[in-house]
Formats: C-alpha cells, sequence, structure tokens
C-alpha cells in the first residue's frame, strides 16, 4: 500500500518535522507529540478518508532499553474505501497521562479508550464517560502497567467470604 | 388392640431416608465459566450420563439445587455472582469445586482471578485435572453421595455445627517485594527463585 498521497497531505499541513514515521514490514507508523495528536487524526479522518478506528491501544515502555517516555498510546486507523491501514502514535508521561479524546471523531473510541484507562490509566480529555470497563468498579491500579506485580496487590482478597454456618 | 401390619410396612430412621432420597437426587447447578463447563456437559450427556446417579436435572435456578458444581476459573468480577447463586440454593446444599481453576487459580494466577474458590464459598469435594475426565466428576459425585448417606440429618444439623470458617486462609503476602517487578528485557526477575 503506498501511503505517499497521504503523508504528503500530512506534511503540507504539519510540517515535514512535525510528526516522523517509521516503517515495520507492511505496518506505517507515525509518531506525533501528544499537542498535535487530535489535529492530526482529524486531519486524517477528514481529509484522507480513514473513517474507521480499528482500535487504540497502550505501550507501557517503564524500563525498556532506550525509552524515553513511559506510555505509548497507539491509533490504528483503516480507511474503508481504499484499504489503507496507518498507526498513529503519541507518547505520554506520569504523574498524569492525558491524551485528548478521539471520541469526537470515532465514536467507536468510547469503550476502547475506556479499556486503556481501565488497563494503564492514560486518562482522555473530553471522553463522555471514562470509567472502568473490565476491572471491577472498586479496583484501585491499573494492572497492564509495568510496575504492578505479576500477581496483584491482593485486591483478589477483598471480597467477604462466607463460611458455611452463614449459607 | 394391636396393630396388624401388612407386608407393606417398613421401621427406619428420618435420618436414613432424607439421606437416601437426597443422595440419590443430588441435582447440579452447572456454574461452568470454561473448558470444565463442556467435560460437565460430556458427563451430563449419553456416554457418561450422571443420571444413573441422580444428578441428571441441570437446573438453571438455583432454587431448585442441591449442588452447585464450580467449572472453571472464576473471576473477580464473578465472586458477588457466584456468592449470590450459592446464598440462594436452599439447604441442604453442597457445592464441588471442578477442576485445577476452581480449586486454586489454576495456570491463571493473575491479577483478574481468584485462586481457589474456597476463599470465597464452602467447598465440600475438590475434583483435581485441567479439565477433569467425566469420569473424575462422576467420582466426585458418588463421594458426595457416601458423605450425604454418611453424616447427613434431617434438618441439617450437620452444618449448623460448623460455625467456623472452614476454607484456608487468604494469603497474607501474595508475592515478595523483588518479584514484585517485572520489566521487558529483564523477565527473569519474576522466576529468580526457580534459577538459582
Amino acid at each position: 500500500m503506498n501511503h505517499e498521497p497521504t503523508l504528503s497531505k500530512l506534511r503540507d499541513k504539519f510540517g515535514a518535522d512535525g510528526f516522523t514515521t517509521s516503517q515495520f514490514r507492511d505496518n506505517t507508523r507515525i509518531v506525533v507529540a501528544v499537542e498535535k495528536i487530535f489535529d492530526l487524526l482529524q486531519h486524517l479522518k477528514d481529509q484522507s478518508g480513514f473513517d474507521m478506528l480499528a482500535d487504540v491501544t497502550a505501550v507501557d515502555y517503564l524500563h525498556y532499553p532506550n525509552a524515553a517516555d513511559r506510555y505509548g498510546v497507539i491509533y490504528c486507523l483503516t480507511n474503508t474505501t481504499t484499504g489503507e491501514r496507518l498507526v498513529v502514535k503519541t507518547f505520554v508521561n506520569d504523574p498524569e497521562p492525558t491524551v485528548p479524546s478521539a471520541f469526537p471523531l470515532w465514536k467507536g473510541a468510547d469503550w476502547m479508550e475506556r479499556e486503556v484507562y481501565d488497563m494503564f490509566g492514560v486518562v482522555f480529555e473530553g471522553h463522555p464517560d471514562l470509567r472502568r470497563i473490565l476491572m471491577p468498579e472498586g479496583f484501585a491500579s491499573f494492572p497492564l502497567r509495568k510496575d504492578y506485580p505479576l500477581r496483584g496487590r491482593m485486591e483478589r482478597h477483598n471480597f467477604p467470604s462466607i463460611p458455611r454456618s452463614e449459607s | 388392640m394391636a396393630i396388624k401390619p401388612n407386608e407393606n410396612f417398613l421401621i427406619t430412621k428420618l435420618d436414613w431416608v432424607a439421606n437416601y432420597v437426597r443422595a440419590n437426587s443430588l441435582w447440579p447447578m452447572p456454574f461452568a465459566t470454561a473448558c470444565c463447563g463442556i467435560e460437565l456437559m460430556a458427563a451430563a450427556s449419553s456416554r457418561y450420563d450422571i443420571a444413573r446417579f441422580g444428578s441428571e436435572a441441570m437446573r438453571f435456578s438455583p432454587r431448585q439445587c442441591d449442588v452447585m458444581i464450580v467449572a472453571g476459573r472464576v473471576v473477580m468480577k464473578m465472586v458477588p455472582v457466584m456468592q449470590r447463586i450459592w446464598l440462594q440454593m436452599p439447604e441442604p446444599k453442597w457445592c464441588i469445586s471442578m477442576g485445577a481453576c476452581a480449586s486454586s487459580g489454576g495456570v491463571f494466577d493473575t491479577y483478574a482471578v481468584v485462586q481457589g474458590i474456597d476463599r470465597f464459598i464452602p467447598v465440600d469435594i475438590y475434583v483435581p485435572g485441567c479439565p477433569p475426565r467425566p469420569e473424575q466428576l462422576i467420582r466426585s459425585i458418588m463421594d458426595l453421595q457416601d458423605r450425604v448417606k454418611a453424616t447427613g440429618t434431617m434438618f441439617g444439623s450437620e452444618f449448623k455445627e460448623r460455625t467456623a470458617s472452614d476454607r484456608p486462609r487468604a494469603l497474607g503476602l501474595e508475592v515478595t517485594p523483588s518479584e514484585q517487578m517485572v520489566s521487558p528485557g529483564d523477565y527473569q526477575t519474576s522466576t529468580q527463585e526457580w534459577n538459582r
């Protein structure tokens, strides 16, 4: 898939140094600063026809070799007319990792951003209903962060136990 | 005037009668959450046929069940559901923990999975296996029948005596601090005890 028309339009809008691109096999990735992520996504949707947000996910780069930032938030976009696919990536950091919500662009971002918030604690500003989607409401931490212990922080013991005499 | 019994006359203990009918009509509540549920279905179907032991009537309403068979891993969010179903079942009731996951968490030692349902509800019979074969489940039903026949009482007083919790205690600390962190490229930190 030739991404050159899309990328040249992006360069016209954001400048050649407004973002960086990289290639992994047949994946083209765009890395952009978090201040520009919403404008870039909006441009891709309106000008290049990326009408489907296939996935929103995140990566915790804690202790990752040569990583400068902690959280990577990744948007996988699809143009359902041409079949073009792009991966857009941005980085955020502690203590308050915040990304503008893509919900105004794609309604499908709703639950995917809630999942990223649930697992990584990345806050999506402007999300209409940002609360946990997978873990129980009382869960206090973000289990896919790399500093979360492999076997949990004893959240599993907080439920009441019913002995035989009480049941 | 002496009573003259006819031949349809039997003298026995009420406890014995109650145990006899209870043990031979243990209706299961299939709390099946994973692959153990498939084996549970196989145990109920014609080839293995737990109907031979009086357990053929899988009731999907807890109010009509005698034994809850927890088949599969139980995640944290499922614990209140499991407890509510357990409390909705009428006495006398028993619980079979089927498979490694329900009994101990199995391979799912993660943040979301309960490490043994006996921390949260009382369990009478544990069935090992991943998943257990239907024969093992049938064996557990037979063991439960033996238990009901041996210890059961008409009014369920064998349960009332057990005021203390009979479950294993929750672990005080799940992991040591040195094990708590794991990082990419350094993944052996989580298994350093094994590498020594």
